[in-house]
């Protein structure tokens, strides 16, 4: 092969991409970007997120008390039923040990964003790694690929199948209890997700014009599949990521449910505080209310904007 | 059909086997091993040996996984450490009453999801819209065990309507045919036993619907907006045909494969759930066992149950196929 | 597929029509649970599953809950309180060193099965512990024969200890006669307990024929303790039925009880697991009375209206210290540092059940053998952080373990309960490392093992015997508190070989004062637990070491 006819493919393949990229690449971004803007759920779903999230980065600077300190607890009888509500210094009173309820929302938004963003982080990596591998024996194996992959998928499939709370009991008894396995079980229950979608947004891909035409130039099969193939199916993807979050932090809270939470309750984190709330519902019944609104809420603005996204990316269901 | 069932009954082997080497390795991963696991740490080293020696893990791994798989092969799951009883009796003891939790979690799902959806995709963008999907997005957003504390304290506690916990009254002396509290009621012309189960069953299977609710809502909308402008509607109605049997015929029916697809799905989620909210309800289930399993380190039974899991799966995706092939008429032709 | 769809149509229509009787029985079911006079089913709640129907391989509160109903001990405490009444025997005596047991029997009484009770009845029961094998021997099987009586007729296991009993005789019809090796602080008290009561010969002899199997991993209760039918009391209510899928025991009147007959007919005991779940069952009419009552809900309940008595005073909770998990623990003034931090004041005023104690030694007050003279360490942050200077402790880091997913009758909620300690300890300076793990098995096996630096744990009495405290943690090494001090194991030691009284409970004084002057834990307090009934419930008399008999419970 002269070095002229090798310049050659790769000029007309860069001219292939950047068609790609203008015509249909960007303008589908922009396009979908135009949508969300008009839809109620995106807009409400994306204050709801930016409004958590500032809580959760600047929050803890605002906090009037120390969110551990028990300063308060001579003022609280749990054996007596008798608990401390909404009062001038403690904007949302007490909880059972005597600590500011309202400190411990603020610095706890920070605790669960950071739970549902690790969390979700590694799934998203595990499961881009598994399915981006398999998508890649998929679409450019030949035979021997597909049944790679499909030995992958069927794992894959298996482990959807298996409820999320078990999977994340089975790390956590290999783990011992802490924080990090909290994520790390909330991740691994996210792994097949991905996977399974990144797959099949690459399966949809590998069909696709571009990608024939790259293969019949003899452009490498990695660098197919990492400059062409996987940007193109980033987008279903970043939508699962958005909703996983919503997913996550309520996962989050049911371990911390089942008493496999962060094994220091002094450090605040909406979940734990709504689990550790519950058995004194009927006496002070905010004491619960407050976290889990908190929890409600923020789960509900990622599943709108997820949701939003969704809809405004697939082409199926415009408008 | 019958070749549909084999072949899936088939495909049941290598994921089974698969699974079984990723619960051995699990259980050879756990801390100290399977012999701290039974003896907990507090063994002496001679304990330890003895039940090492009694389980074979003195032997090559190849023996060890050969010997679990021959156990599993046997369905002898072991014996609880919790009840001392067969893990294979225990489930069968309890797995009626999750079947019904979750059949009628399913149903309410079902029937509350697919008018909401529909109707949803129809009003597009209008008020019932954003309402049916924002209400069902709030559905998944509550934690489960949240929801069915919230339920149980407005309609069992303040409003008396509905009991409080557990599967059956105590008063009701229910004869035990099949373990299906309804259906034994019917069975044995018991019906005040089988309406007494069916209020029990009503709070943990509305909390436990939520989040199937919120997937069929979202599935049915979906799969409505995109075929009601598939060609095949749009000639139907061309062709003057009535509007209610477009609707019925062709664009519910045809958009009901999804959603069927979905609910075979949900399996993993439903019993997710099921762990919380039995257990929130004392609701003597698999579930709740499971939940006591997690609390007391009861791997028999946590592996026992992924099994069994495993095997439910793949059998309600069977029935999910099978279902397919009844809704759509281009695979029934297959 | 036509047929298949005419069968589900079939189906759907069958499902309605049966909806539609149903709705008509539902009336009948309002009337059953609301009841007048007629009430003639008690339904407690419990917070787990009994482990089996059989009182002697058992060792936890929930199956002695449900046995007690059932099966009755030679002896027996006064209703309410922890004075040794007469039970199965109506006077018993020994000799002097305390060696040879006599009773006399009880005479007139029946076993559920109909068989007679009698001298040869309670042998048999003796004998067939003694004799048992296999997994039998086992301590999780065996635990309070092995404690009262040590080992058995041919140990099986170089750890099982050397059997005490020796014989059991019987005299005449009603005279039976148990003679053991060496005197014990565990009797007589260990006659009362319900893992000794008195089966029917004729369902030992079943008994007998079947084997508890262990098979490596776990152990298979026989048969006959999973279910009803073959298990035989002489108790007021004899168990008919062992529903495990619907967690329910039902027990019913004995018509042939030789004592005062049960008031209400049908006792039922279920499973809830949570706090919130019993309680709400209470409040919305499901349940009679549940136990294990969440501190939080006694004053709401009794303001309700709810009947919820105060329990005597019978346990004791502290905080364990493991020396070998943690060097710095074995300084004194290490130990004496993590005593004065913990504000036991605050514990007892906020979490612990009105009426609770704090504690100043390893016995609450009510046991015979309390002294008043302990060394006491009262909260002082300011000592703490000299003593650890003093030490050369400045930098502590202690781990300290937590059981999560459990209520104990001596603690109520583990998890706030380590909170707030762990805050005091701070107040000192010391880092304490928290470490969370389930009741069962992890919890207990990581404190007994003493891999925690602290932990917290409690003990009820089973009986009114110092030794029955003390005697459970200080008698010998072990491996909890990690400590060999000669001091501490002779004094402990001291009383536990006395036939007399008086001086037995002499020497538990000492004992404590030695205890607490090496100080090897911390006691913290002795709390009343909490129980609950529906507002139309006569409850029995409550128990404080919680040994509640259904039968003298009636509606009002």
């Amino acid at each position: 092969m002269s070095v002229a006819t090798k310049t050659d493919k790769i000029q007309r393949l860069a001219e292939l991409t950047a068609t790609k990229e203008t015509s249909t690449g960007a303008s589908l971004w922009r396009e979908a970007f135009r949508r969300l803007r008009r839809s109620k759920m995106a807009i409400i779903g994306a204050a709801v997120i930016a409004l958590f999230v500032l809580i959760a980065i600047v929050g803890p600077y605002l906090t009037p008390y120390s969110p551990t300190a028990q300063t308060w607890r001579g003022e609280v009888f749990p054996n007596r039923g008798e608990f401390v509500g909404p009062r001038g210094e403690n904007w949302f009173g007490l909880d059972h040990l005597g600590r500011d309820m309202f400190s411990r929302m603020l610095v706890g938004a920070r605790q669960t964003l950071l739970v549902g963003v690790v969390s979700t982080l590694i799934g998203l990596v595990a499961g881009f790694l598994i399915g981006g591998l398999s998508g890649a024996f998929a679409t450019l194996g030949g035979e021997a690929g597909r049944r790679v992959d499909s030995v992958i998928m069927r794992f894959i499939d298996m482990m959807l199948a298996l409820p999320s709370l078990l999977l994340a009991v089975s790390v956590a008894a290999v783990m011992g209890q802490s924080l990090t396995t909290v994520m790390i079980a909330v991740g691994v229950v996210q792994v097949p997700v991905f996977a399974r979608l990144l797959r099949g947004a690459m399966l949809a891909q590998g069909g696709a014009d571009y990608v024939l035409a790259a293969k019949s130039l003899g452009v490498r099969k990695r660098r197919i599949v990492l400059s062409q193939i996987v940007p193109n199916s980033l987008s279903p993807v970043i939508v699962q990521a958005t909703l996983s979050l919503a997913t996550a932090i309520i996962e989050a809270a049911a371990l911390s449910y089942l008493g496999l939470g962060n094994p220091d309750p002094a450090i605040p984190e909406w979940g734990v505080m709504l689990a550790q709330a519950q058995r004194f519902f009927d006496n002070a019944p905010m004491m619960a209310v407050y976290p889990a609104v908190g929890i409600i809420i923020t789960a509900l603005g990622f599943t709108l904007l997820g949701e939003a996204m969704r809809e405004a990316l697939d082409p199926k269901l415009r408008g | 059909m019958l070749r549909l069932v084999v072949r899936r009954l088939l495909q049941l082997i290598p994921t089974l086997l698969g699974l079984s080497v990723l619960l051995f390795l699990w259980l050879d991963r756990l801390p100290g091993g399977p012999a701290s696991a039974i003896l907990g740490e507090k063994a002496t080293e001679a304990e330890v040996a003895r039940i090492n020696r009694a389980l074979g893990l003195d032997q090559p791994v190849y023996v060890q996984y050969w010997r679990f798989l021959k156990r599993i092969v046997e369905l002898d799951l072991g014996t609880s450490t919790q009840t001392g009883q067969p893990v294979w009796d225990e489930f069968v003891l309890r797995f009626p009453a999750t079947v019904e939790l979750s059949l009628l979690a399913i149903l309410i799902a079902v029937a509350v999801g697919v008018p909401l959806g529909y109707f949803a995709a129809r009003n597009r963008g209008g008020w019932l819209d954003v309402t049916a999907v924002s209400g069902s997005l709030v559905g998944i957003c509550i934690p489960v065990f949240f929801l069915a504390l919230i339920l149980k304290g407005v309609f069992a506690v303040e409003l008396g309507i509905f009991p409080s916990y557990g599967r059956q009254d105590t008063g009701i002396d229910a004869t035990s045919v099949t373990g299906f509290a309804v259906l034994d009621g019917i069975l044995t012309g018991e019906f005040d036993a089988s309406w007494d189960a069916i209020m029990h069953l009503i709070l943990p299977s509305v909390a436990l619907a939520s989040i199937p609710l919120a997937v069929i809502v979202r599935m049915t909308r979906a799969s409505v907006l995109e075929v009601q402008d598939e060609d095949y509607v749009r000639t139907a109605e061309a062709k003057g045909l009535k509007r209610s049997v477009v609707r019925g015929r062709h664009v519910l029916r045809n958009a009901m494969l999804p959603v069927v697809t979905a609910i075979g799905l949900l399996t993993g989620s439903l019993l997710s759930g099921a762990v919380l909210t039995e257990s929130v309800f004392s609701f003597g289930g698999i579930g709740s066992f499971i939940r006591t399993a997690i609390d007391a380190r009861d791997y028999p039974v946590l592996v026992g149950f992924i099994m069994f899991i495993a095997m439910v799966y793949v059998l309600i995706n069977l029935l999910v196929d099978l279902a397919y092939s009844l809704i759509d008429p281009r695979v029934r032709v297959h | 597929m036509r047929i298949v769809k005419s069968r589900a149509a079939r189906a759907i229509t069958a499902a309605v029509a049966v909806g539609l009787i149903a709705t008509g029985c539902s009336s009948e079911r309002d009337n059953k649970s609301k009841g007048d006079g007629e009430k003639d089913t008690f339904v407690f709640a419990g917070a787990g599953d009994p482990g089996s129907l059989d009182p002697a391989l058992a060792s936890d509160g929930e199956t002695f809950r449900v046995t007690r109903q059932a099966f009755e001990a030679l002896l027996e405490h006064e209703s309410g309180g922890t004075k040794l009444v007469g039970g199965l025997a109506e006077t018993w005596s020994s000799n002097d060193e305390g060696t040879v047991w006599t009773f006399n029997l009880r005479k007139g009484v029946k076993f559920h099965d109909g068989e007679a009770f009698n001298a040869a009845a309670v042998c048999a029961n003796y004998d067939h512990w003694f004799n048992w094998t296999g997994t039998y021997q086992s301590s999780a099987v065996s635990y309070y024969w092995q404690t009262i009586m040590g080992g058995f007729a041919k140990n099986e296991d170089k750890e099982t200890p050397e059997a005490n009993y020796k014989s059991c005789t019987a005299k005449d019809e009603h005279t039976a006669v148990i003679e053991v090796k060496e005197p014990s602080a565990n009797l007589p008290g260990g006659f009362s307990l319900n893992a000794l009561a008195i089966h029917s010969p004729k369902a030992i002899k079943e008994y007998e024929k079947q084997e508890a199997s262990a098979k490596g991993d776990a152990i298979t209760y026989p048969k006959y303790s999973q279910e009803a039918g073959t298990v035989a009391g002489t108790g007021p209510y004899k168990i008919v039925k062992w529903n495990k899928g619907n967690k329910e025991v039902t027990l019913e009147r004995f018509d042939d009880y030789w004592g005062e007959k049960a008031k209400i007919k049908n006792l039922v005991f279920r499973t809830i697991d949570t706090e919130e779940g019993r309680r709400q069952a209470l409040q919305a009419g499901d349940i009679d009375g549940y136990d294990l009552v969440a501190p939080a809900d006694v004053k709401t309940l009794k303001d309700q209206g709810y009947v919820v008595p105060t329990r005597g005073v019978f346990n004791l909770f502290y905080v364990g210290m493991s020396q070998e998990a943690n060097k710095a623990l074995k300084k004194k003034e290490v130990r004496q540092a993590v005593a004065h931090s913990i504000d036991k004041e605050n514990l007892v005023k906020t979490q612990l059940p009105e009426g609770g104690k704090v504690a100043d030694q390893f016995m609450p007050d009510t046991v015979a053998g309390y002294s008043e003279n302990v060394k006491k360490y009262p909260h002082d942050p300011a000592k703490a952080k000299s003593l650890l200077k003093k030490a050369g402790e400045e930098k502590l880091e202690l781990e300290f373990c937590y059981p999560t997913e459990v209520t104990r009758p001596y603690m109520p909620a583990p998890q706030d309960l380590f909170e707030l300690m762990k805050a005091d300890l701070e107040k000192s300076g010391i880092t304490v490392k928290p470490k969370a793990m389930k009741w069962a098995p992890d919890y207990l096996d990581a404190t007994e093992a003493g891999s925690c630096a602290l932990h917290m744990l409690g003990w009820t009495g089973d009986f009114n015997d110092g030794y029955n405290f003390i005697g459970t943690w200080f008698a010998g090494y072990d491996k909890q508190w990690g400590f060999k001090d000669k001091k501490v194991f002779d004094a402990v030691n001291a009383g536990s070989k006395m036939g007399n009284v008086e001086e037995r409970v002499e020497a538990y004084k000492k004992a404590n004062e030695v205890i607490m002057d090496y100080l090897p834990g911390v006691p913290v307090s002795s709390s009343p637990p909490a129980i609950a009934f529906a507002k139309n419930v006569n409850p029995p008399n409550v128990s404080p070491l919680t040994q509640e008999v259904f039968s003298e419970a009636s509606f009002k």
